[in-house]
């Protein structure tokens, strides 16, 4: 797989002068294909939101302006004309009977013994954790009444800060979902507990004689050291029975990478705040994975683009466009397989040695030139990140070039893995299908997870369940591989159950249940326990006696001096803490020592921080081993990129950004979040740059017939790779490389539950084991058919108003005013300008107490969402679904709009989340007929559900369109199990209703009732709205503008402070600080 | 529709032709007041109603129970069915209501303008023309009604006493909205049955049948002819055309304000007033044409409703039809040049 000189020395050439054609400085650019394809001249500088804007087409134009949406779809739809027909007649018959929708009665029951601490209203906060693909966030979890309701980060956990990611805001819809697994079934039919343990015990007993040598587990990615004990407890007993990981979200290829470059599993645990250059090597370490929260935190608050010390400098080289890439100062598209090339590059530069034949190139690539300068102007403050869906080759180099330029111990740390038992986990999932193929296998236990649909297509995980004799599935849902199991266990939510977990760098949070199991599921650790001695042992116990037993190992003290020092012990070649020294003693099966009430005050501690003290992994010295960097030592895994233009295209695997491997595929708030950069919802597409749709003559571009802006008519085509094939729709991606399609996994589901249930297709289909993020050889073709795509980047244009503000750090310093000007859109007004202030008739509103603002910092955003649905979370907003995300009627109450600057093919892009501005002229306001939304003596625009008749006036008046409307009941009223879920400080809005952003006005006047009582006034930073406290990047700044100390307050009077749409007289209370790109003055000649 | 029904002394005799211009008379030669009445009252009551007459009554009863079952499952279902979204939340409904407004603009124009500038022509159409406002108001109003979210509430607009202490809120157009078209309701029911006193008295005169006697009379109120009552009478339309008279331009000038008020681009223009009652006048003189050409030709109505009528509404049409065209052009004018994107 090695590749000359004279090789790369042209593929360069060749990727320079597509790189130079992309950005649109060829001025004889290969004329074929490029017709369509926006040239940057037609809007030399401004922002621009979708392709048709950028490039001015005109159809679009019209359709922009179209005044009357198609309100006769419902009767040309022929579905919708049956449904509609139907209700007619039906609706007929109720002419007159019917007024408005009835909100059906209950019973309130009082307590007739209140619960201990429990006062009705007042909210309880419990800490715990959720674990997803082998690491934990740390969580704070609010609990009304004994219903989780809302999830937040623990701002005492490392991996967390207090922020949350969207799948751990979604998670208490996850617990709620009505169509989890909810009883134990034996082939279909409800079998008790005790039916289960018969037949478990009977096959156990079976195995006895043989050791095991039947026995299977196949779990995720474990970093639960009690579960990991209890596993291991059970090989003990049957030494021969085999433990097999397989986790689609876990780090398959950084767990190579590590093994490749120091010959064990070490963590790489990276400290951003320390890094002056970053380089990402197609790494989206702000978007997702391990430690992305913490991540995210450390890399905003090196963006202050004010001092010059504390600005950053982010490299991405990445192929689908990520948040990170987003974010990077210089983002460079190159499909997957030429990452590496690139890689080596720059770690020749940098002085990697042992890379090989050595490159030389002519003429100069200036990418590689300006990212090795840097770097090497930077060595200690400098970082490499290899993406998770690069091969190890990659990581290995990384890891190499972090050595090289003494980053190692500054700019991040090594650490044991956080995963109880790192393997390479594709080997370990094609080993057990081997093993089931040849009638091994008697017993498989599979611990969560969905390996049937997950599994690489090569590996006929399915074939091979029939024959092995006893299949058992723990697991949320009754999907795939429950289809092919016994016995279906209904899995207890991480919400409902105890645990422990570890963090990214490896701190412990017991993971403690907020509510007993709704469906009396089944954690893994009493299923394990189920299998061992004592079967009945509750998962409580389990946590406890272990981590009882892990603190007697450790000595009296939860602290030891030897930690604190940092000082390591050697055991059999892995470098342990005294902490894992006792957690590996206390694996030793034995039932365990009696709980002292010392330790019982402990535990009450841990839970009740949500971290164990002192568990994060020390620093552990490792080398990159010598000889491993050379292009023959390259596994021959990823197949070679040789992707030229005859050649076929290549294809990208990546888990989808919303629903991962499809574990979330029946989580509403998931489905219908706007991924991230491509604003899909309810889909996955075959994500390819503008170029090569062109080339393909297929498109995805916003059609103008049939719906609203956000309807995009697609064209279906057929991928065709390695002798698979698979359909999806094709969705064009500005900043994508060319040549090259991106697919997300966990679409195509089968048995999923309603809303998962046949959305998208199934990437797995055609994803084989030996190349299973990406490889070369893709066909696209276009079948003539067409699918709908509901993508929200159409939705609520501002027809080139109120655009993001945003310049470089250069032009930055050279006059900080720069960042207001208008920058070649044209518009007047534009340029912060505000109208003076009598210009209104109305008199000026006087604010005695508090006058509530918000800063939003476009400069930290990564665009990743966690703000969306933590507002969908906090207020109660319904899931409108996929048909009505077509029709424009999203009910989001913020939004995060996405900008871009520059050529289609590597654009700039920005990210502006939206909320309600809370106008101080608040053109709502005047024109309610009924007083339903009305300007409160703090500066809100207070929306009044019960007052409001719905005439949609206020919609149509708002300038930021951030106003919604339930046009149809979508509020789900009967579902049981969902009433749990939501907010009781927040009305549970009907149709019929206007609503919007309220600042979280019931945590408002939560801070304020609790103020007075203490009478004082609200402190600054005691009330966080929801969006806020998501925040990883601590983007959203909220506070009262009265006091001029707060930091909402000093973020306003920043230079970079700008309103939106500010020349409309609006004064809107909610503004922006504009963003600042750190640019590499080589680079942005 | 009696000739005298406003009991002007006509300045020209309605009968001729105006001397040397080709002008069409306003009546046909060879009428007599007595001979006008007998020609309408016997449409009503004494022709025969024509097969036809319930074909067509029964196609738009039909239509009229579609609408029903339409809103029907609209209040059951939601606005959502007429395809609205975030951006454009008003289509169907308030371009409907704007349309039917408009129409029924014309029936009053003929009213009380005409009336009060003396146009004696005006006289054998006014009353369907009237008739038409009515019915168009009442179109009007199922929209605004059934365009809110929730329409079993939409009372709430209305200033009422109630316990909650709310009130409409002024600074909205809709509410203006509310009260332009409320009034306009009245007041045109008011000029039309005062304008149609006589005339019932006249019906309740000839009918043959015992219920037509009863009906009619009660609705003519009593009329008996005399001096006293016509005086009465003539005082009353007269002041009833004055309070109508502002409504004309009023009414849509309120309605436009619904968009000019907004700070949506392209609907915060100062040529909306002026434009929006150009065009109702202008779309409301077509329907009234719409109508009367038909019914002209059906019950045998030429002499009545003369090529004179029909000239003098197309001269309305052209001029307001010019006017409106001036509004676009100026719209488009306007935007090209403040050079706003």
């Amino acid at each position: 797989m090695g590749f000359g000189i004279r090789d790369s020395a042209e593929w360069l050439r060749d990727s320079t002068e597509r790189i130079q054609d992309s950005a649109g400085f060829a001025s004889n650019g290969s004329g074929a294909g490029k017709s369509r394809i926006p040239s940057p001249e037609s809007r030399p500088d401004g922002f621009w939101r979708t392709l048709d804007e950028l490039a001015g087409n005109p159809a679009f134009r019209e359709r922009l302006y179209q005044e009357f949406p198609s309100q006769i779809e419902a009767i040309t739809d022929p579905v919708e004309r049956r449904t509609f027909l139907r209700l007619m007649g039906a609706s007929l018959a109720l002419a007159g009977l019917t007024a408005c929708t009835r909100q059906p009665e209950e019973k309130i029951v009082p307590y007739v013994r209140q619960p201990e601490e429990i006062i009705p209203g007042k909210p309880l906060f419990f800490a715990t954790a959720m674990p997803l693909g082998g690491v934990a966030a740390g969580l704070l979890v609010e609990s009304h009444e004994g219903r989780p309701t809302k999830i937040e980060g623990n701002p005492q956990h490392p991996g967390s800060l207090g922020a949350t990611d969207i799948f751990a805001q979604a998670s208490v819809l996850g617990l709620y979902d009505p169509d989890r697994s909810q009883t134990l079934t034996r082939v279909g039919e409800i079998h008790p507990w005790p039916a289960f343990l018969g037949a478990i015990r009977a096959a156990l007993t079976a195995q006895q004689s043989l050791q095991g040598a039947g026995l299977r587990i196949l779990t995720e990615s474990v970093n639960s050291p009690t579960l990991a004990a209890q596993i291991r407890d059970l090989l003990a007993r049957f030494p021969q029975a085999k433990w097999h990981q397989w986790d689609p979200a876990s780090r398959e290829n950084a767990r190579a990478g590590a093994m490749l470059a120091f010959g064990e599993y070490v963590e790489a645990q990276y400290r951003l705040d320390q890094a002056d250059v970053i380089l990402a090597l197609d790494a989206d370490f702000l978007g997702c994975g391990s430690g992305g929260l913490r991540y995210a935190r450390d890399f905003t608050a090196r963006r202050q683009p004010q001092r010059a010390d504390r600005m950053n400098r982010l490299y991405a080289l990445e192929c689908m466009p990520t948040s990170t890439g987003a974010r990077a100062d210089h983002r460079l598209p190159l499909r997957a397989s030429e990452i590496e090339r690139v890689a080596r590059l720059i770690a020749a530069g940098v002085g990697v040695s042992g890379l090989g034949p050595q490159v030389v190139f002519n003429p100069p690539f200036k990418w590689v030139d300006a990212i090795t300068k840097d770097l090497q102007a930077h060595r200690g403050s400098s970082l490499v990140v290899a993406g998770d869906g690069q091969p190890a080759i990659v990581h290995a180099i990384a890891h190499a070039m972090n050595q090289t330029l003494g980053n190692v111990g500054r700019t991040l740390v090594y650490t044991d893995p956080v995963e109880a038992a790192p393997v390479d986990q594709l080997q370990s999932l094609r080993d057990l299908a081997a093993d089931m193929d040849a009638g091994k296998v008697d017993l498989l236990v599979i611990v969560g997870g969905n390996p049937v649909y997950t599994s690489p297509a090569d590996i006929a995980l399915a074939g091979a369940m029939n024959n092995v004799a006893l299949r058992v599935h723990l697991s949320l849902y009754d999907d795939e591989t429950s289809e092919l199991c016994h016995w279906q266990i209904p899995e207890a939510h991480f919400l409902e159950s105890w645990s422990d977990a570890r963090a990214y760098d490896g701190t412990v949070s017991i993971i403690q249940p907020l509510i007993a199991p709704l469906y009396g599921g089944k954690s893994a650790h009493e299923l394990l326990a189920a299998m061992s001695d004592r079967p009945e042992q509750s998962g409580y116990d389990i946590v406890r006696q272990y981590w009882n037993r892990v603190r007697l190992a450790t000595g009296s003290g939860s602290r030891s001096s030897s930690v604190e020092s940092g000082q390591t012990y050697v055991v059999s070649g892995l470098s342990r803490t005294p902490q894992q020294a006792g957690e590996r003693a206390a694996t030793q099966p034995s039932p365990g020592p009696a709980l002292s009430p010392e330790f019982d005050a402990t535990w009450r501690r841990w839970l009740h921080d949500g971290v164990v003290p002192n568990t994060a992994f020390q620093p552990r010295s490792v080398a990159v081993k010598s000889g491993v960097l050379s292009p023959s030592s390259q596994p021959a895994l990823f197949g070679g990129p040789s992707t030229g233009a005859g050649q076929g295209l290549e294809i990208v695997f990546r888990n989808d950004p919303s629903i991962l491997d499809g574990r979330f595929a029946n989580n509403g708030w998931l489905q219908e979040l706007p991924k991230q950069i491509t604003k899909l919802t309810w889909d996955n597409a075959v994500l390819v740059s503008p170029a090569t749709a062109e080339r393909l003559k297929a498109g995805g571009f916003p059609s103008a017939q049939g719906g609203e802006h956000g309807n995009i008519t697609s064209s279906l085509v057929e991928l065709r790779y390695g002798g698979r094939t698979v359909r999806g729709a094709l969705l064009v991606v500005v900043g994508h490389p060319d040549d090259c399609a991106t697919v997300h996994l966990g679409y195509g589901r089968r048995r999923a539950g309603h809303l998962g249930t046949g959305a998208g297709f199934d990437a797995n289909a055609i994803r084989t084991s030996d190349a299973p993020w990406f490889g070369g050889g893709l066909d696209i073709v276009n079948t003539g058919d067409t699918f709908s795509l509901a993508c929200t980047q159409f939705h609520h244009l501002m027809e080139g108003r109120g655009m993001v503000h945003a310049v470089t750090r250069d032009e930055f310093v050279r006059d900080p005013k720069s960042v207001h000007e208008s920058r070649g859109t044209g518009i007047v007004g534009a340029n912060g300008e505000t109208p003076p202030r009598t210009i209104t008739l109305y008199p000026e509103f006087k604010y005695e107490g508090y006058k509530w603002g918000m800063a939003i910092d476009v400069n930290a955003c990564i665009g990743c969402n966690a703000c969306v649905v933590g507002c969908q979370a906090e207020n109660n907003i319904p899931v409108v679904g996929k048909d009505q995300v077509l029709r424009g009627r999203e009910m989001h109450w913020i939004r995060v709009d996405t900008y871009y600057r520059g050529p289609a093919a590597n654009p700039e892009t920005y990210f502006q989340p939206v909320p309600c501005m809370q106008c101080e002229n608040a053109p709502c306001e005047v024109v309610c007929p009924v007083g339903a939304t009305v300007h409160s003596d703090e500066g809100l625009n207070d929306m009044v559900y019960n007052r409001c008749v719905g005439t949609r006036y206020c919609s149509n008046n708002c300038p930021y369109k951030v106003r919604r409307f339930n046009f149809l009941l979508y509020q789900d009223w009967n579902t049981p199990s969902l009433k749990l879920g939501r907010n009781p400080d927040v009305t549970v809005r009907s149709r019929g209703v206007m609503e919007k952003c309220t600042y979280c006005v019931q945590r408002i006047n939560a801070a304020k009732i609790e103020s007075e009582k203490q009478d004082r006034s609200v402190r600054d930073g005691e009330i966080q709205t929801a969006c806020q406290q998501a925040c990883p990047a601590n983007a959203i700044v909220f506070g009262n503008l009265n006091d001029p100390g707060s930091r909402v307050a000093q973020l306003q009077a920043e230079v970079r402070n700008y309103s939106l749409l500010g020349e409309l007289n609006t004064r809107p209370r909610t503004t922006y600080l504009a963003a600042i790109r750190n640019a590499n003055r080589e680079l942005d000649a | 529709m009696t000739p005298a029904g406003d009991g002007l002394v006509p300045i020209e005799d309605p009968t001729q032709a105006v001397v040397g211009t080709g002008v069409p008379p306003i009546i046909a030669p060879g009428y007599t007041f007595g001979s006008v009445t007998d020609k309408i009252a016997a449409i009503v009551l004494a022709r025969k109603t024509p097969l036809g007459w319930w074909l067509g009554f029964g196609a738009a009863f039909m239509l009229t129970l579609l609408l029903f079952a339409a809103l029907s499952y609209l209040v059951v279902t939601g606005i959502g069915i007429w395809g609205n979204n975030v951006p454009i939340g008003w289509a169907f409904d308030i371009t409907n209501f704007v349309w039917w407004i408009g129409i029924g603009h014309a029936g009053t124009l003929i009213s009380a303008i005409l009336l009060l500038l003396k146009q004696p022509w005006r006289t054998s159409i006014n009353r369907f023309a009237e008739a038409m406002t009515l019915f168009a108001v009442a179109c009007a109003g199922i929209f605004p009604l059934f365009h809110t979210g929730r329409p079993w509430l939409a009372y709430w607009m209305l200033p009422y006493p109630n316990t909650m202490g709310v009130w409409p809120q002024f600074r909205s157009p809709l509410i203006w909205d509310v009260f332009a078209v409320s009034t306009y309701a009245t007041v045109s029911l008011l000029f039309w049955f005062v304008g149609l006193v006589p005339d019932l008295a006249t019906l309740r005169d000839r009918s043959q049948s015992r219920i037509g006697g009863v009906v009619y009379g009660m609705l003519a109120m009593g009329w008996r002819g005399s001096a006293h009552h016509w005086h009465r009478y003539e005082t009353a339309y007269l002041l009833l055309a004055g309070l109508a008279t502002p409504l004309v331009v009023s009414v849509h000038t309120v309605v436009s304000f619904d968009f000019a008020i907004a700070i949506v681009p392209g609907w915060h223009t100062t040529i909306f007033p002026p434009y929006f009652v150009a065009g109702a006048i202008y779309s409301g003189f077509a329907m009234v044409l719409t109508l009367a050409i038909p019914i002209r030709a059906i019950y045998g109505l030429e002499d009545f409703i003369t090529m004179r009528h029909l000239q003098n509404m197309a001269k309305v049409m052209l001029v307001t039809g010019l006017i409106v065209a001036y509004g676009y052009t100026i719209e488009a004018f306007i935007a090209w040049y403040g050079a706003d994107k």
